[in-house]
């Protein structure tokens, strides 16, 4: 079984998931893997860390910002990997997906980051500006190297893509819980929940739910539902915010570690 | 030839395509279906022929350049004079279908990244007069070199966002409107400015600017009795290109050119040619295409002279008449550019803008290549005097340096 299956197997019935995203590389290199660690150690159950972009469409400027210092500081998609393969020394329990866009896995080549990917100990990519139409020879070298391709859902996805994104996707899927972009605070509840039941009625998935959950209170409200709550430009922020490596650390360990105490615990549901 | 692109899914070849985030997905396939219908549609088609001839002035002339020609000593030079249309470039052309698309959808709001400022205002214009909410994103470099067109969107009631995040040119700007459409994609009409983006801007783009070589066929042919040797046009995303370009695709003996900007040269790196140095190609804003990028794939800072084609990508179209040799692409840098911009000033008492002073640059070494008998067609896609501060700014730094 995949680490990915694994965790969510374990966690069924139980509570959500939590998924913390860092942008790798952010504020320096030497930076991801202790921080990486520390959101094991606050209660992460599977960690994103995000591939540098120069132009990342999707994000808002605490992504953008983390994005361009990780650049500044020498990172590339290279670098990356190798501090997954660096944190996978002292872990071999916890998932690892790195995100990104488009662009600088193929300038890599599909079938060599996969391998990369693979070598390295990652478990799944979400590729932000790939949407399935255009991502069947990734998904194959993806598949080839067993490495999880995890979708994009959306509040503007309509019904009838809902299936065939979700037949593109492994490990699980991602709804992304508002129109707008990373770090958006205009997060409605009741709305994701809503989507979140069609969804649930269309694919067997676990369900991941991220943009616009920025604190305990909101991770709470989405975790009574989602399979997943996976929290990004909140702690990019906070990590921003810190001058020293052992202030940010403990920062955003404490942090973290208030997002999982504040989830609850899932009443028993019943396999789709 | 026959040449039906693009295919069902947007791609030209292996170019173009929609590499989007999920969230528009959803709306890109609701543009795509309206535009399916309005482009068959003639009441659309009335109404929009019908804006092109009293708001734009069109058919724009198609003027025979006598001393310019004079000059080069050589073939006759004629120019598709785009920059008399209202607002002082091609870009209008695009704005207003998109803009009674937009009615038509009933969006309310128009958003739009502009480089040189002639897309944010045409863009700003079709919303004043139809009403509508405008938004127009520009990099902060581009608002400091074409302050005059930024006065002009405000006094059109638009708003103008300072983009000062990455390199603050048009690349940033247009990053920036993506991510204002991902969010108020409900009411809001992202009106994309050049024939780059995720399917189906490149195609309608191309189509509301194909009127520009359907004119200039029927004009050349009236003038002339036969079509022209060559055609060129500058290009950025290529949109002025690619309007001039599609009405002639299946006229194999009219050779295609299309002006990049080589900046202070190819060889400095400092440039905005990513078709003539054959960069990549990669993945940006939506669509592939040729692109700039380093060995990471992180997108390179570009330069030219000329916001409007100071940009790392091109439209995917171009990417494929490159490929399969239907259209040839090269580049002229920032001095010959202003040079070009000069002589035409003083030889016919036309200021052009510095993009469309790069096809002038290249069609005045064409001219005397293709020697008296021949004549070819530059689009002249823009008026200078936007450009005129920036031009005095720019020699006054070279006189300081020399």
């Amino acid at each position: 079984m995949s680490r990915i299956k694994g965790v969510f197997a374990a966690l069924k019935g139980q509570r959500a998931a939590l998924i913390p995203f860092i942008a790798g590389g952010d504020p320096g290199l030497t930076a991801t893997v202790p921080v990486m660690h520390a959101l094991v150690r606050a209660g992460a159950d599977l960690i994103e860390v995000g591939m540098p972009f120069s132009d990342p469409m999707a994000d808002g400027p605490a992504i953008q910002r983390a994005h361009q210092r990780a650049l500044a500081a020498g990172a590339t998609t290279r670098a990356v990997i190798d501090q997954v393969a660096a944190f996978r020394h002292d872990d071999s329990r916890t998932p690892v997906i790195l995100m990104g866009y488009v662009n600088p896995v193929e300038t890599m080549g599909y079938e060599a980051f996969a391998h990369a990917c693979q070598a390295a100990g990652v478990d799944g990519v979400i590729l932000v500006d790939m949407p399935p139409e255009e991502a069947a020879e990734w998904r194959d070298c993806a598949a080839r190297a067993g490495i999880d391709t995890i979708f994009l859902l959306s509040p503007t996805t309509p019904a009838e893509r809902l299936a065939s994104i979700s037949a593109a996707s492994t490990g699980f899927l991602y709804y992304v819980a508002l129109k707008g972009v990373t770090g958006a605070s205009h997060l409605n509840v009741a709305d994701v929940a809503a989507r979140l039941a069609v969804v649930r009625a269309l694919s067997a998935w676990p369900v991941g739910v991220g943009f616009g959950i920025r604190d305990p209170h909101s991770a709470a409200e989405v975790g009574r539902f989602a399979d997943a709550v996976i929290v990004g430009s909140a702690i990019v922020e906070r990590m921003a915010a810190k001058k020293t490596m052992n202030e940010m650390l403990a920062d955003v360990e404490g942090f973290v570690r208030d997002l999982r105490a504040a989830l609850p615990a899932h009443a028993s549901r019943m396999s789709p | 030839m026959s040449y039906e692109q693009p295919d069902a899914r947007g791609h030209f070849g292996p170019y173009g395509g929609r590499f989007v985030a999920e969230t528009l997905m959803g709306p890109l396939a609701d543009l795509e279906r309206a535009y399916a219908q309005a482009r068959i549609d003639p009441v659309f088609q009335a109404e929009l022929a019908a804006d092109f001839r009293d708001y734009v002035g069109r058919p724009s002339p198609l003027y025979l350049a006598e001393r310019l020609t004079a000059d080069a000593g050589g073939a006759r030079i004629y120019l598709k004079r785009e920059d008399l249309n209202h607002t002082g470039a091609h870009k209008v052309n695009n704005t207003i279908g998109q803009a009674l698309l937009a009615k038509r959808m009933g969006k309310k709001r128009l958003i739009a990244e502009t480089g040189a400022g002639q897309h944010g205002v045409a863009t700003a214009t079709v919303a004043a007069r139809l009403g509508l909410a405008c938004v127009v994103y520009m990099g902060a470099e581009d608002i400091a070199r074409q302050a005059p067109n930024v006065r002009r969107m405000r006094l059109l009631g638009a708003e103008v966002v300072s983009v000062t995040l990455g390199s603050r040119t048009l690349k940033d700007a247009m990053n920036e409107a993506m991510r204002d459409w991902a969010t108020t994609v409900d009411e809001t009409f992202y009106v994309i400015g050049t024939v780059s983006g995720p399917h189906p801007y490149p195609a309608m783009v191309r189509d509301f600017q194909a009127v520009i070589g359907e004119e200039a066929r029927r004009q050349f042919l009236e003038r002339e009795g036969r079509l022209p040797e060559a055609l060129v046009a500058c290009v950025g995303g290529g949109s002025n290109a690619m309007g001039l370009f599609y009405a002639f695709l299946g006229d194999p003996g009219v050779d295609l050119y299309g002006v990049e900007a080589a900046g202070k040269g190819l060889a400095s790196g400092l440039h905005a040619a990513p078709l003539t140095a054959a960069s990549g190609r990669g993945v940006l804003h939506g669509a592939r295409s040729y692109l700039m990028f380093d060995a990471d794939g992180q997108i390179r800072d570009t330069h030219s002279i000329s916001a409007g084609l100071d940009y790392p990508g091109v439209g995917p179209e171009h990417a494929w008449l490159k490929d399969i040799g239907r259209a040839r692409y090269v580049a002229v840098d920032d001095k010959m550019a202003l040079a070009a911009f000069h002589r035409l000033t003083r030889l016919e008492g036309i200021l052009p803008a510095l993009e469309s002073s790069h096809a002038l640059a290249y069609a005045h070494d064409l001219a005397a290549r293709l020697g008296r008998e021949a004549a070819l067609i530059v689009n002249l896609s823009g008026r200078g005097d936007k450009d005129v501060e920036s031009v005095a700014a720019y020699e006054e730094a070279q006189t300081c340096r020399a």
